[in-house]
């Protein structure tokens, strides 16, 4: 099945890497890359928005 | 879809001051999605502060906003609010701004029941001074003028807020993040006095000296201390040591402020 995959878009400028969108993705989809956060696994992302809800830094955007 | 938080910041301001893993950002967060589920203009907004870490917030936030002396957000606010009683009034601060150095005029602010709603994003120290404890630090608690652990109780914000006469209390996390705008909207929405306490984390002064390992084990604690409103009613005492009751606590109606005083202007102009 052909499924639509979100655009997660992380504004490095302004993550702290602070690990909450890594540790509170139910499904795994951030990792931290030196000090910030990036997308390791888009493919399991669910849409459910809780990086975005959740980042103190305002670095997070998800289109779905 | 994303939600638009440009709209509402000014341009150029992010990244903000916080500290990595702060819940400040989280809670501006959450007063931005309030008040764009309120739909209140910009021009008819103003979002009073403090000094301190929380009350750095209004800066970043594109309405009419008023960063004020320490301590004297209520204040300035109820200033606003009886010269343009149709304005929303918003303060911001911290716990030790709201509760200590503000103190006074936080609890008769709660006894005026002026219509605004005051935001104590509580995280349990001065942070932004270097790590002093504050009136909400818990009793135990290290912090840099307690290194030994502190010897006084906390206040409880909700309570000292209901016990001066605000109508309308409630209690959210910085964890619980879809919580916080539906607080704040309704607490908007309330004609009088509102005062919603968001317990925050601060990794930074607070974590670090109570042997928090990371900003994670900061946030499933508050997970973890949370009960809402519902399910605390049916535990006893016992179970409910140690947690924080979530959720709205406390409303009622009583006469508000503005309206109050707009009686007395009439009756000093002959009116009856």
């Amino acid at each position: 099945m052909d499924k639509k995959l979100p655009t997660i878009e992380i504004i490095e400028k302004y993550c702290k890497g602070c690990h909450i969108c890594v540790e509170f993705c139910p499904t795994k989809v951030l990792e931290m890359k030196g000090f910030v956060a990036s997308v390791k696994n888009l493919e399991a992302c669910i849409k459910c928005m809780q990086c975005e809800l959740r980042c103190p830094d305002f670095a997070i955007k998800v289109t779905a | 879809m994303a939600f638009d938080y440009d709209k509402y910041i000014r341009p150029g301001k992010l990244p903000h001051i916080w500290c990595p893993g702060c819940g400040h950002g989280i809670v501006m967060k959450g007063l931005i999605r309030a008040i764009d589920t309120l739909g209140l203009e910009k021009n008819n907004t103003a979002i009073v502060s403090g000094i301190g870490c929380a009350s750095r917030l209004p800066g970043y936030l594109d309405f009419c906003t008023l960063h004020t002396a320490h301590g004297r957000a209520a204040a300035f606010a109820t200033g606003v609010k009886m010269a343009r009683p149709e304005m929303n009034v918003i303060c911001v601060g911290g716990d030790g701004d709201g509760t200590a150095i503000g103190g006074n005029h936080f609890i008769h602010a709660c006894r005026r029941n002026i219509n605004m709603t005051y935001i104590v994003m509580n995280n349990n120290i001065y942070g932004m001074t270097g790590g002093q404890f504050s009136p909400c630090t818990p009793t135990g608690a290290k912090a840099s003028t307690t290194p030994y652990g502190n010897p006084d109780p906390a206040f409880d914000v909700a309570k000292l807020a209901i016990g001066a006469g605000a109508t309308f209390v409630a209690r959210g996390t910085a964890y619980h993040a879809t919580q916080i705008d539906k607080l704040i909207v309704e607490a908007v929405q309330h004609k009088g006095f509102s005062v919603v306490e968001i317990l925050d984390d601060c990794p930074t002064t607070y974590g670090r000296r109570n042997k928090f390992k990371s900003v994670i084990e900061m946030m499933n604690r508050l997970k973890d201390i949370a009960v809402p409103v519902k399910a605390a009613e049916k535990m006893t005492p016992e179970q409910l040591q140690g947690k924080i009751i979530t959720g709205v606590l406390f409303k009622e109606e009583r006469p508000e402020y503005t309206a109050e005083y707009a009686k007395v202007i009439e009756r000093a102009k002959g009116g009856k």
